[in-house]
């Protein structure tokens, strides 16, 4: 447990902290999983008519240690962040601890026109960008009228 | 994201939305190092501003998103990051370290050489 100064000393990062407890309390009967609100890696989803876009903002991983996975219909991103100054001296203090920190694991449930087997997944800039095309057969087609 | 387009002054780039990077700030007695999540923003894209006792970090997000995708679920928002912090007259400003990777951004501001804190001897007669 760490102790919270009287006077913030962000008063922004306070502001921030208000809204999520908020937020949180606002719903009466909140999902046993949480919210989602705030999970590590943050995630953008998108579709064009021939394939879904999964965005996980997901910095400072190695990319071999995240765990992506497909399995009938679910996407499954898993993985572990270590904190880079575990290691600091007993004398160092936290003044500020934000960053997610540890084990996470999102589920992402797609459309069922995906094709499981093209998806291309490329780590960039701490945003790992999965593209799974849809089946040729399930894309919109002009019909011509004869 | 579209409004690019539009011909409209171009506003003072701190004047537009951004989201609120989270960070991690450590101190020990060589000065104060902040790691903060910037997921997204290439190096290019990074501004890291010291003015007198102000930081402020600022950064573009760019995606390589294929034409015409309709976005479905956002929890990234915005593509842009801003965050400012006031600094105090012990850190050396001239001396900040910056090192980006893989979205996470790590500042090293050391102490002025006069601020680092000196053991005093205590002398038993």
């Amino acid at each position: 447990m760490r102790y919270r100064a009287i006077f913030p000393r962000d008063l922004f990062a306070e502001l921030n902290r208000l809204q999520r407890a908020m937020q949180q309390s606002d719903d009466i009967s909140p999902n046993i999983r949480g919210s989602s609100h705030g999970a590590y890696p943050a995630m953008n989803v998108g579709s064009t008519p021939t394939s879904v876009e999964v965005y996980a903002f997901a910095p400072g991983l190695d990319p071999a240690g995240i765990d992506v996975q497909l399995e009938k219909g679910t996407l499954t991103l898993a993985g572990e962040r270590k904190v880079e100054y575990a290691g600091t001296p007993e004398q160092a203090s936290i003044h500020i601890d934000e960053r997610f920190a540890g084990r996470f694991r999102r589920v992402v449930s797609l459309p069922d026109d995906i094709d499981a087997d093209g998806v291309q997944a490329r780590y960039r800039d701490g945003v790992l960008h999965i593209s799974i095309p849809r089946r040729a057969a399930a894309q919109p087609r002009r019909i011509t009228i004869q | 994201m579209t409004d690019k387009t539009t011909t409209k002054p171009a506003e003072s780039p701190s004047e537009e939305a951004a989201l609120f990077p989270p960070v991690d700030v450590i101190e020990d007695a060589n000065g104060i190092t902040l790691y903060a999540d910037l997921p997204g923003v290439p190096k290019d894209r990074l501004h890291v501003h010291v003015e007198a006792e102000s930081l402020t970090i600022e950064g573009e997000v760019q995606l390589s998103t294929p034409t015409g995708m309709d976005s479905t679920h956002a929890e990234v928002g915005l593509p842009r990051y801003r965050r400012q912090f006031t600094l105090s007259k012990e850190l050396d400003t001239e001396k900040v370290v910056a090192e980006f990777d893989k979205g996470v951004l790590k500042l090293s501001i050391p102490k002025a050489a006069h601020a680092q804190p000196k053991k005093i001897q205590i002398r038993v007669d």
